[in-house]
């Protein structure tokens, strides 16, 4: 037997013996699409480099190493306060709630918000239409283990007409390093004109190998916009599978901000169905990764009307070995006539081992569209370090200050100005070391 | 002497672009060098500030006795060289006061003062805003990004206000520019006019020199100086352009 498949077979015996304890383990819909979800799994394992979505990232480290879900282990309320922002939060330790760590008072009527295993324990009726609906198991080994497994998540539901006054954060805590896994599952349905921001902030209190899946179903009902921030902040032995969906409605807006500071192999697959007319979808993704990460950003946008919109820009600052993919698909569908998309692809290398991966791909099947795409992998642009020089910064403080800029360039997209300043100060550590940051950060 | 320019020769990618400079510029004076597009007058303002594309393949040129081409542009700036630059560059991502703020502790860093603090530093260079008749809000946009083309001269003349350099190289500033703009940057080079500090204008019209008045006015071409004089050396060129030159030269 292969290291793999005893490794895909460990999971499986996992599941037959945690299946009667998992939360909704008493619904017989869930238990069900559990155990489908499992032997989907046994069947397909882990995606390899064959298949044509995972070409250019090897995620065979997963494969081969026997993950196990971390027992909890209290958290000291103060290591998260660097990490909470402005906002009501949910906190997930070691993926399940952690009620006594989160923020929701004052949450205006009309907002739901509940962590998964308590509504599947309380009010699971209407989860059985919902859950899995847009990402099931069939559609990778890592949604398949997810599906299986996830037994927490936030549940977010948002009442028409309803505008949030401040943001919602999903805060992910990591306490376990040593070979730990999890798995989170959030479910976001937004009604109707609804403005709201929520965040997903995902971070490791320890150091060493850790492995989490996500998966977020969005509903965006007619005329609603929703921001969406997903900031990794890993360590860098922590790995993370995490795929998206989102149906938007007519006229609907989802605006995506994704900034990832840390982790081993990341990988976010972010799905848009723009399925009425009128719909918007902007996302937003910086990268900042070192050592021998890799960074694998994959979306794929479907415009399914007329008069849709797409919006991307992926940008990637890589450096010593490590390796950033990006792979955007856009495709047109034969109804979507005045679609408008557009798509970038900028990355900054700054060292010769590093690796840029580009695969832009349009498919166009209607006639009176607007696409456009653009890539570009390169190095500092000797014009701009001149100018800085030419004004007495050294050399090194001029090429630091051209990769912080690139890099925080991004972050003028972001709407949360509190957030923005943040992470600029982050970027701003860590690329500007010993550097006096006042007035750089806007 | 400031300047020094003794049988300047420099190649562009194996093309010759400058054919033996010679200049010497002293205190105090202004000189303005004109020519025609092509003569290599960018060339040599971005040589001067240590532009490391361009090539020195002969010839010397020492500022303040010193051998200004074994120093890196840095060097050159914190020494008191500043070049006004023919088309500044954008910066995304990086404000424009920390550029300014950065420049001007690099210089006094230099000399030998102290850095200054956030508010001396806002005084001063809300004062030189002022005098350049930009608003505040300049600082805080990325550097020369969305600028439009009178922004971006207008933001070098500040960079030069501030940081009161020894030796300005204004490489076509004045291009560009509409007649209130042109006034403001000829009155900030005007006011900063010293009997220790010398300007070189690198210009194509004769209109700049209107506002800023020079001691000696070059005309470069081919890479050469073909002709030096006062003033009414602008207006001839005015009036006649640069081919009888070029004639002449021949």
């Amino acid at each position: 037997m292969s290291a793999v498949s005893d490794i895909r077979n460990r999971y499986r015996q996992e599941f037959a013996g945690r299946a009667p304890r998992l939360a909704g383990a008493g619904l017989p819909w869930l238990a069900a699409r559990r155990r489908a979800a499992m032997e989907q799994f046994a069947g397909s394992g882990f995606p390899t480099r064959k298949d044509e979505d995972w070409k250019y990232t090897d995620v065979s480290p997963l494969a081969l190493r026997q993950f196990r879900p971390a027992g909890a282990v209290p958290v000291d309320a103060a290591l998260l306060i660097p990490f909470r922002l402005d906002a009501w939060q949910l906190v997930f330790v070691d993926g399940r709630f952690a009620p006594a760590l989160s923020l929701l008072d004052g949450l205006p009527d009309g907002v739901r918000l509940t962590s998964l295993a308590d509504r599947l324990r309380d009010t699971p009726e209407m989860l059985e239409a919902w859950l899995g609906r847009q990402v099931g198991a069939e559609r990778h080994g890592f949604a398949a283990l997810n599906l299986a497994f996830a037994e927490d998540g936030a549940v977010i539901e948002i009442r028409r007409s309803i505008e949030l006054e401040k943001p919602i954060q999903l805060l992910s805590v990591q306490t376990v390093g040593q070979d730990s896994i999890q798995h989170l599952r959030h479910l976001i349905r937004v009604g109707e004109n609804v403005r709201a921001s929520v965040i997903e902030s995902f971070v490791a209190l320890t150091p060493g190998a850790s492995f989490s899946t996500g998966v977020t179903e969005i509903d965006l009902a007619a005329g609603s916009e929703l921001v969406h921030y997903r900031l990794v902040q890993n360590g860098d032995d922590a790995s993370q599978i995490d795929t998206t969906h989102v149906q938007q409605g007519r006229d609907s807006r989802y605006d995506a901000h994704a900034v990832n500071l840390g982790g081993r192999l990341l990988r976010h697959e972010l799905d848009c169905a723009l399925a009425a007319a009128g719909a918007e979808c902007r996302f937003n993704a910086l990268t900042l990764a070192r050592g021998q990460a890799q960074v694998d950003t994959h979306t794929r946008f479907d415009h399914l009307a007329p008069h849709t919109t797409s919006r991307e820009w992926v940008k990637g600052v890589l450096d010593d070995e490590a390796r950033g993919v990006f792979s955007g698909r856009v495709v047109v569908h034969p109804d979507a006539q005045k679609s408008d998309a557009e798509q970038s692809n900028r990355n900054l290398l700054l060292s010769p081992r590093a690796e840029a991966d580009s695969r832009p791909q349009l498919e166009i099947y209607a006639d009176d569209v607007k696409c456009a795409h653009g890539a570009a992998t390169g190095s500092l642009d000797p014009e701009q370090l001149f100018y800085l020089r030419s004004r007495g910064l050294d050399a090194e403080r001029a090429r630091q200050l051209l990769v912080y800029g690139f890099a925080a360039d991004a972050l003028a997209r972001l709407p949360l100005a509190g957030l923005r300043r943040r992470l600029a100060a982050a970027l701003g550590e860590r690329l500007l070391p010993g550097a006096n940051l006042e007035g750089l950060i806007p | 002497m400031i300047l020094t320019i003794k049988n300047l020769k420099v190649e562009v990618e194996g093309k010759p672009i400058l054919n033996g400079i010679d200049l010497e510029v002293n205190a105090g004076e202004v000189h303005a060098i004109m020519g025609p597009n092509g003569s290599g007058k960018s060339t040599l303002a971005q040589v001067l500030a240590g532009r490391e594309q361009f090539t020195v393949t002969d010839g010397t040129v020492s500022y303040d006795g010193q051998d200004l081409l074994a120093l890196a542009p840095e060097e050159r700036a914190r020494r008191g060289l500043f070049l006004g630059f023919q088309y500044p560059v954008e910066i995304p991502g990086v404000s424009n006061v920390y550029l300014l703020k950065a420049a001007v502790n690099a210089m006094r860093t230099a000399r030998g003062e102290p850095e200054l603090d956030a508010f001396d530093f806002l005084t001063q260079v809300r004062a030189v805003l002022e005098r350049m008749d930009m608003p505040e809000t300049f600082l805080y946009r990325a550097v020369n990004e969305d600028f439009s083309g009178g922004e971006k001269k207008r933001n070098e003349i500040l960079q030069l206000l501030l940081l009161e350099p020894r030796l300005a190289i204004l490489d076509e500033t004045d291009s560009g520019l509409d007649i209130d703009a042109l006034k403001v940057v000829a009155n900030g080079v005007n006011s900063l006019r010293a009997p220790d500090r010398a300007f070189i204008l690198v210009t194509h019209y004769q209109r700049l020199l209107d506002y800023v008045v020079p001691d000696q006015v070059h005309v470069l071409s081919n890479g050469r100086i073909v002709k030096s004089g006062d003033r009414s050396l602008a207006h001839e060129l005015e009036a006649r352009g640069y081919d009888w030159l070029k004639e002449e030269a021949a």
